[in-house]
Formats: C-alpha cells, structure tokens, sequence
C-alpha cells in the first residue's frame, strides 16, 4: 500500500512522516514521533487514555487516522508542562494524589485541561459529566475529581484536601 | 487493532468527492467524524478499499434557521447541536441526544450525518429524525434527492442512500407553539448504546388535545422504527397517564428486541413501554410550558 505524507504541529513543534493511510493518530505520536505519554488502553474508544487535543478539541486518537490530522495542531500530555514547571493539572494530581497506578493519567489530565477550557469552573457533576469518557481501572475517581477542583482553584493544594470519606454526590439530572 | 489496508483521499469539493464515489463505486466509504466507521474497520468489521475524508469539504456543516424549518449539515458534530439546541431551550428533544450520545470526546468529533447514515440500530439521532419526521437529503452527481426518515432506515447498517450519494443534509420541521419533545434513553453505564431510546414529540391543539404526535424508538428491533400504532392512540386524544400507557403498550408490540448482553427481550419490550410513557410526560410538560 502506497505511503501518504503527513504534516502537522505536534506540541507546537512542526513534524512529518510518510504513513500508511491506515496508521492510527496514537501510533503516528508513539512509534514515529516516540511520544509515549499517550497510553492506548482499551482501543476501542471507550476508555480515554489515548485522549489528545486536535485543533483544540479534545480527541481519542485511537479513534482517528494519522491522515485525519493532516494540517492540524496536536497537543499531547508532553506539551503540558512548562520546562520543569509542571501544569497546574499536573501538579494537582500531583497534590490530589490523583494518580495510582498512573494509566489513564496522560488522557485524564488532557480530558481535564479540554473541560477547564470550556468551563473555568465546573461543579463536580460537571466535572464528573467532563471526564465520562475516560476511566480510571483503579477507580481512583474521587482524587482525580479533586485534583481538577485544585486546578480550576476550587480547592487547596496539599495539605488542605479533605482525607475523609468523600463528599455527597449530587444526583444526575435525569434525561 | 490496525484496519486493513485502505487507499485514501480527501477531495476538495462536494463535487470531487461525487466523481470519486462514482468511479470506485461499491469500494468506497466516505468519513466524517469516524467515531462509528473506524471502530468497525478496527475490528475488520467493515474493510473498504478505499476512504473519502470529507473534512475538506466546505459546506457541509452548520444549523440553519428559516421560517418553516431547521437545516442541519451532515457534518456538524453532536456538540454543536446540543450548543445550538440547548441556548434558550429551543429544541428540547434535539439536546437531549445530542447532549447524551457517546461522551465529551465523541461528541467533540462524531456528526450527525456520519451517525445516521452509519445507522447502528441502537444509535440515538435514527429515533428523533424519526419522531420528528425529517427529511434527510443526498446529494449525487445527477442531482439532489430528499428522503423521508420514515423511508431511510431500511435494515441493519441499511439505509436508502445510495452507494454514489453523500448525505449532504438534514431537516427538521421548526418547533411551533405547544409543540416539544423528549428523548429517553435506557443505558446500562454513562456512554453506552441504548439499551431503549425513545424519542416523542408531540404538538397540542388549541383545545388542549394533542394535536399530533410522532414517536421514535431505537435499540429494539433490526432498525430504528416509527411508533406508528402508539400515534394511532395518542392522535386526537386528551394528554393523561392512562392515554400514554395505552400508547406505551402498542409501541411495545411493535418492538422486535433480541435478547443480549442488555437484557432479555422481555425485559427490553417492558422498557420500550416504560421509556414511552416517560418520554411522553416530559415532551407534553414542555409543550405546555412553551
């Protein structure tokens, strides 16, 4: 099968490569470009941890051809921090201990900078609803919720987070 | 999981896209989002020869507003439309799906036109172009056709479009006065298909009767289908709990579901009745509030 080329702005640093149209956006950033901070975990988009901003949007790159983003602007967790100063979501999940085994972190954090982007301040249904599509296998939800809290500064850092059990849900508004 | 080998390109214009379809006809599969077809051709589901990435095609997304109808571009995403249905609360119905299809990430992406020519018999917009009895457009290179929703979901995966036709369009009639709708959906975790999705609409008489209605339901049978003997019941009638069980039930009986993973098909059949009724009260509360 014939190779295409392919061009585009990977952390604001302009990348090519020669693909097979069939190359998935995730192995375009993790076998060509040796971004390995983008996990791919269920590969059937359901899970999120391959979650990346195209063109500012948030995107499971499972899910999307190397082709499809041709042209664009990609940003994965490597574009987050600022030299050694991690993101502020980093650093909260950091704080938050939202992290265990770690995983999902790369496309939580980048699902987390996507909603804060829309929504500045989102209540914890809102954040809940933000990061449905991406899950956590060690079920860590509620430091994950809180460290996107911190960093929509809802919350304190370090030694302010609760470390009692966590707070009432609100119901869902139904369908 | 890799797809197959595929060829691929991205025309420039509609009329690029029509010539390629109509020279590689029957090996070729356009993309828009491709939240429903990469899925598939991951698991070698569905292997074309060759795709056309309409991204570059200009035109093909936006809602538009005229007196009698809404236009929404076959390529405008799940998000824009809930953005657009929600402001104000215009279209109630329309936010509701749009607003729970997939999650963030596949609404950021995924489209309407791609959904519902994709036409998984448990996707969500089949049962509210449905209900709301809308005209889907195709375009090919002899000129434009508009099929009625009520004649384009044929089978599984099956719709009337054509293998040298691109879904260009949708539209949708404009919402009136005491007029609103309501989609319900049944779904076993945050994300997942419908288990039973329920789209109802209904339009109130001067006399507080319901004037019309229409009534989509999805996940129940080979494809999305219109409740017709449920309309049958609800049509000319005084809006009460007893008419929308009545209605409930005969929508029910026109449900063929399949036991799986969901649920066996008893189970199903009894939530196609129950996510009528509930879909019936809200849509017949927001028309009375409109």
């Amino acid at each position: 099968m014939e190779t295409q080329h392919v061009k585009l702005t990977v952390n604001g640093e302009p990348r090519e490569a020669d693909v097979e149209p069939r190359l998935l956006l995730v192995h375009l950033l993790r076998d060509v470009f040796g971004l390995t901070g983008t996990h791919i975990g269920c590969d059937t988009s359901n899970c999120g941890a391959c979650t990346v901003h195209v063109n500012g949007e948030s995107a499971k790159s499972c899910t999307m051809l190397a082709l499809q983003a041709d042209g664009t602007q990609v940003t994965t967790i490597e574009g987050m921090a600022d030299g050694a100063t991690l993101h502020a979501l980093q650093q909260a999940f950091w704080d938050q201990h939202g992290l265990q085994c770690g995983f999902c972190t790369p496309g939580m954090i980048m699902q987390a900078a996507w909603l804060l982007g829309q929504n500045s301040k989102p209540s914890e249904v809102e954040i809940r609803e933000g990061i449905s599509g991406n899950l956590c296998r060690c079920t860590g939800y509620v430091n994950i919720v809180k460290a996107i809290q911190q960093a929509s500064g809802q919350l304190g850092s370090g030694a302010a987070a609760p470390v009692e059990a966590p707070e009432t849900i609100e119901a869902a508004p139904a369908s | 999981m890799i797809p197959a080998q595929f060829d691929y390109v991205r025309p420039a214009s509609l009329d690029e896209a029509l010539k390629v379809l109509k020279d590689r006809e029957g090996e070729a599969k356009l993309l828009s989002g491709g939240y429903s077809l990469l899925p598939l051709m991951k698991l070698r589901l569905a292997q074309p020869g060759l795709l056309v990435d309409l991204r570059d095609v200009q035109g093909l997304d936006g809602i538009r507003e005229t007196d009698d109808q809404v236009t929404i571009g076959a390529r405008t995403t799940h998000r824009r439309i809930h953005e657009v249905a929600a402001e104000g609360n215009r279209y109630p119905l329309l936010a509701d799906v749009a607003g729970g299809i997939g999650d963030p990430q596949v609404r950021n992406w995924g489209t309407i036109g791609g959904s519902v020519a994709h036409a998984d018999p448990a996707s969500d917009w089949p049962a509210a172009l449905l209900a709301l009895r809308a005209t889907i457009v195709c375009r090919s290179s002899t000129g434009e056709r508009a099929i009625s929703a009520r004649e384009f979901f044929l089978d599984t995966f099956t719709t009337a479009i054509e293998p040298t036709e691109v879904l260009t369009e949708i539209r949708i009639p404009r919402r009136v006065r005491g007029s609103a709708g309501a989609y319900t959906k049944l779904e076993r975790r945050v994300g997942d298909f419908a288990t039973v999705g329920v789209a109802a609409l209904v339009r109130l008489a001067p006399d507080g009767k319901i004037g019309s209605s229409g009534i989509g339901i999805t996940g129940v049978s080979e494809t999305p289908f219109a409740a017709t003997d449920a309309e049958k019941v609800l049509d000319g009638q005084k809006p009460t709990d007893e008419l929308f069980r009545k209605a409930a039930e005969a929508a029910a009986a026109m449900s063929h579901p399949v036991g799986d993973v969901r649920g066996p098909a008893e189970y199903k059949r009894a939530m196609v009745a129950e996510m009528t009724v509930r879909a019936l009260r809200t849509a017949i509360e927001r028309a009375m509030s409109s």
